[in-house]
């Protein structure tokens, strides 16, 4: 075996490594530079991830593999922390000497979503996600200073071992069962028992809880709302498309639907969490709030797409989560910009936005509408994606159900939208956001829109991650 | 030579063209970005003018086409033509989008966002009559929903229900149906691609395709839901009135001319071409919401006091008569459903120019402040003739060819019904003369006598939309016979004597 399989988790912990030794000693200023070179050499991964697409081999007895699926989620993860770190560098210059620590841990999530989706055995699978986990306890209370930071990492802590225990309860079941945890051979050893059942809905408790579907979803909106802004993105875009690729690699792999017809279970899950997270979304006042909930709602769509389990809606999944990334990173670094800015983050902060910075307000606006799925923009194509697969597999209503909640979400987009054109704003002053977070938000915006009109390299890319399960 | 040239693509997107201009000029460079719009959609007028001229009727057909393959997994390719149904329409766009942009000469506010909004608008609408493929149908269907909310929400009026509520309804209310259409659009991708192996959303490879009956029916419903709420087919139609009343002038103008007509070339060019059976199961409802609208509608008309009121359920009513025409499925019919909708459009255009106009200037809508503007405004006041009578369907005017060409054709399907439709007529001669009457005629007012009358860019509007109100109603032969050539094609196909023969035993009211 080669370093080279490797290449992308090795680098990645080296750099999170090397960002807390090197920083020992240095002043707050030297300690920014450093997480900037940090940010840079991130990037440096992710072109070496892309290259190195498709590549493919199974290591340690089919522990761990390395496969375009899982190639296809390393390059999400790695855009989705090198996103949100450009876009909150000015917003992490609060937490001062503790920069590094910031910054090292976002990137120990990323670690850790890498090797959840890599995982071909349950229990590594186990251990990338608790790496995640971990991280993102520490870091949504890093305000410690402010209450609701305090609160939100609490709850986190204390909902996510829970979570945590009932996954483990149920892959514990799935290994009495079958005797093995190694998800490839699951499926051959699968029998129809009692314990298997009971065993894959603690498994869809656990999954669902990481990508905060209904009913598991009560955590997300204090959570969300407590966290830092950069914590609360990479929660939303990195945590959810982790908990969704392993829930995917375990649930198409190792229980074949003829076998075990988990569809239907994930189609009302499906149902329920796009109407629920729409609707609560409604009468939010808070833009971190707002987008929490249609975060819910966006999980909603995603698993549409797994309950019909055929090409066009596990391309769906993984075209969507990657959009998701563009779209949401966007309308969170436009909500960090006006949150430094004015220091908060309800709706009233963001009362003629338009005149105030009217690229502000035009890139919230069109990340949101395409988080709405409204054409020519990238969510429309990945809804369509998604529905067509739902339609195939024979689930019409549901296609019906997620195209109307869809069309509520516009309701609250576009109000957030008229309060950014037509409110009154406190101060006339513009808001400069920095070059870095300009950087990510144009990447964002062109993201959202090229994805949108011209969708075939990633529904390309997408057809070759997901080829290990057709 | 036209042939030779992407001529649609040029057509589409120079408005386009004409925003992305606009978008790096600074704001306050207000005489330059006017011209800009100006220019942009003249050449997309006077390119739509040519491509009528040059589309060649006895070959009949999409003609003018582009094709290029765009998503492959989903069949989806960037396909543009034209045929005799889509080319009054195209030119229909442009006529009014070209009006819209000297209508609002006189914004002030934000001048640079509404003209890019009103470019995008303007391109948005023409797609969907240019395209060829349904997935980009839909999208540009969609495309123009955003802009109109934000053109509702800033530059709109708030005289009887605010702007915000007005745009928020008329969005909702249009997304909800687009809802049901996208499902029913995605229902038959899926069902052809089963049954022909290959996915596709080329419109004319779908109409090839022979689905059952019963889904048929099932996804015809789902779609006649989609585009009857955007035509403001009953009881779908609440978004209209007030949606127009809160628009400013130019999306008015747009929005009751073209936008409301993909709602029927949808309906002819999806719902019948794809599933004629399913069409032809739903068309006798269809006729009968479409006496809800043409009754219903009027009586509300007669009751108004708001100009804007007035002429938002007129052309609820208006769309009646469309939808029977639809209905009807025979060749007269909808010969007269595709002409109704290009009359109707440049009537409509013309009656919110005017009274866009006369907003302006006056700050009020209601009839009962007015009359006897004859005196002080006579072009305001001739426009205003000129659309009435034709929303009246007086002889020598377009509409009346629309009119009567549906009547013809619905009357052989549904007599009773069309009997009602006609009697329509009289509550619409009702409402618009005595409109007309107290608002232009009577003894001269004289708190309006500061009022100035049209002048300048203001003229454009009444000029262009005017003559062709009078040119389509003197000399229809042309642009019929262009008509035809379309709807033929399209009842040829489907099976005009399957159709006839089953409405002409099964239709009987």
């Amino acid at each position: 075996m080669s370093f080279n399989w490797l290449s992308t988790e090795i680098i990645v912990a080296l750099i999170g490594i090397l960002l807390l030794v090197l920083s020992s000693g240095l002043n707050v200023r030297g300690k920014e530079i450093l997480t900037k070179a940090a940010v840079a050499s991130m990037f440096l991964v992710l072109l070496n991830a892309i290259v190195l697409f498709s590549r493919e081999q199974s290591l340690f007895n089919g522990v761990y593999v390395v496969d375009s699926f899982g190639n296809f989620f390393k390059i999400l993860f790695l855009l989705a922390v090198i996103l949100v770190l450009l876009s909150s560098l000015q917003y992490i210059k609060r937490f001062k000497e503790k920069i590094c620590e910031f910054v090292s841990l976002m990137i120990f999530a990323a670690m850790g979503m890498i090797i959840m989706v890599s995982a071909g055995d349950l229990i590594t699978l186990y251990v990338g996600m608790e790496l995640m986990t971990i991280s993102f306890y520490i870091l949504s209370a890093f305000l410690l200073q402010n209450q609701f930071s305090a609160e939100a990492g609490l709850k986190y802590l204390v909902l996510g071992a829970i979570s945590s225990a009932v996954l483990l309860f149920g892959m514990s079941l799935i290994y009495a069962v079958t005797g093995t945890t190694v998800i490839s051979e699951i499926a051959v050893r699968l029998r129809t028992e009692p314990a298997l059942i009971a065993g894959v809905v603690m498994m869809l408790a656990g999954f669902g809880f990481k990508i905060a579907a209904v009913p598991f979803h009560m955590w997300v909106p204090d959570i969300y709302e407590g966290s830092p802004i950069p914590v609360t993105t990479f929660l939303a875009v990195g945590s959810k498309a982790a908990g969704f690729a392993a829930f995917l690699r375990v649930f198409v792999l190792a229980l074949p639907l003829a076998q075990f017809n988990w569809s239907i279970y994930m189609a009302v899950i499906a149902a329920l969490t796009m109407v629920a997270g729409n609707l609560i979304a409604i009468v939010q006042t808070d833009v971190k709030r707002l987008l929490a909930y249609s975060s819910i709602a966006q999980a909603g769509y995603i698993l549409a797409g797994l309950a019909a389990a055929n090409t066009y809606g596990l391309k769906g999944m993984l075209f969507y989560a990657m959009l998701y990334v563009f779209s949401t990173t966007g309308a969170f670094a436009v909500t960090t910009a006006v949150e430094v800015d004015t220091g908060s983050t309800g709706m009233e902060a963001f009362a003629g936005l338009s005149r105030r910075s009217p690229m502000l307000a035009a890139i919230m606006t069109i990340c949101m509408l395409s988080l709405a799925g409204i054409p020519p923009l990238a969510g429309f194509v990945g809804k369509f994606y998604l529905f067509s697969g739902a339609v195939q597999s024979g689930y019409l209503w549901l296609a019906l159900i997620g195209l109307i909640m869809s069309m509520v979400s516009v309701y609250y987009y576009l109000s957030l939208t008229r309060i950014m054109y037509i409110g009154e704003s406190a101060s006339d002053a513009p808001i400069n956001p920095g070059l870095e977070t300009r950087l990510a938000l144009w990447i964002c915006l062109l993201a959202t829109v090229f994805i949108g009109i011209y969708p075939a390299p990633l529904s390309g890319l997408a057809q070759a991650a997901i080829k290990i399960f057709i | 030579m036209l042939s030779n040239l992407p001529v649609l693509s040029l057509t589409l997107f120079m408005p386009i063209i004409g925003a992305l201009i606009i978008i790096f000029l600074p704001k306050e460079e207000i005489r330059p970005i006017k011209y800009i719009a100006a220019t942009s959609t003249f050449i997309s007028l006077a390119l739509s003018i040519l491509i009528y001229i040059a589309y060649d009727r006895s070959l009949g057909g999409m003609q003018f086409i582009e094709h290029i393959p765009w998503i492959a997994d989903l069949g989806v390719s960037y396909a543009l033509g034209v045929d005799g149904i889509s080319i009054p329409l195209m030119l229909l766009t442009n006529l009014i989008g070209f009006s819209a942009v000297y209508a609002s000469w006189k914004v002030a506010e934000r001048i640079k966002e509404f003209f890019i909004l009103l470019l995008i608008l303007i391109s948005g609408v023409m797609g969907t009559f240019l395209t060829t493929d349904l997935f980009i149908f839909f999208l540009f269907y969609e495309v123009v929903v955003i802009p109109i909310y934000l053109l509702v929400i800033m530059w709109g009026s708030s005289k009887r229900v605010s702007k915000e509520y007005a745009g928020m309804k008329l969005t909702i209310y249009l997304l909800i149906g687009s809802a049901f259409l996208l499902t029913g659009i995605i229902a038959l991708f899926i069902k052809a691609y089963s049954i022909s192996g290959v996915p596709s959303m080329d419109i004319a490879a779908l109409a090839g395709l022979e689905f059952p009956v019963g889904f048929q029916i099932f996804t015809f419903a789902f779609m006649a839901l989609g585009f009857g709420t955007l035509l403001s087919m009953f009881p779908f139609h609440a978004w209209s009135p007030d949606g127009y009343a809160g628009a400013p002038t130019a999306v008015s103008m747009i929005h009751a001319g073209v936008l409301k007509k993909i709602g029927g070339y949808g309906l002819i060019r999806i719902g019948i071409y794809i599933l004629p059976l399913g069409a032809q199961y739903i068309a006798p409802l269809i006729a009968v919401l479409a006496i809800g609208n043409i009754v219903y509608a009027a009586m509300i008309c007669l009751s108004q006091k708001d100009l804007k009121y007035i002429v938002g359920y007129s052309s609820v009513s208006h769309m009646g008569y469309v939808l029977i025409g639809i209905a009807a499925l025979n060749l007269v019919s909808l010969n007269g459903a595709v002409i109704m909708m290009f009359a109707h459009g440049v009537m409509a255009a013309l009656f919110f120019a005017m009274i866009g106009n006369l907003y302006e200037k006056s700050h009020t809508r209601n009839v009962d402040d007015f009359g006897g503007l004859a005196h002080q405004m006579p072009r305001l006041a001739s426009g205003f003739m000129l659309a009435g009578l034709a929303s009246l369907g007086l002889p020598g005017l377009v509409n009346f060819i629309g009119e009567f060409t549906i009547f013809i054709g619905a009357f052989k399907e549904y007599r009773i019904l069309t009997i009602i439709a006609v009697l329509g007529i009289v509550l619409t001669a009702v409402y618009i003369l005595r409109t007309l009457g107290d608002v232009l005629f009577g003894p001269r007012r004289e708190e309006w006598d500061e009022l100035q009358d049209l002048q300048g860019p203001e003229l454009v509007p009444l000029i262009v939309l005017g003559s062709v109100i009078i040119l389509g109603g003197v000399y229809p032969l042309d642009i019929m016979s262009l008509i035809n050539s379309g709807v033929e094609q399209i009842v040829m196909q489907v099976g005009l004597t399957n159709i006839q023969a089953t409405i002409l035993t099964g239709g009987s009211f």
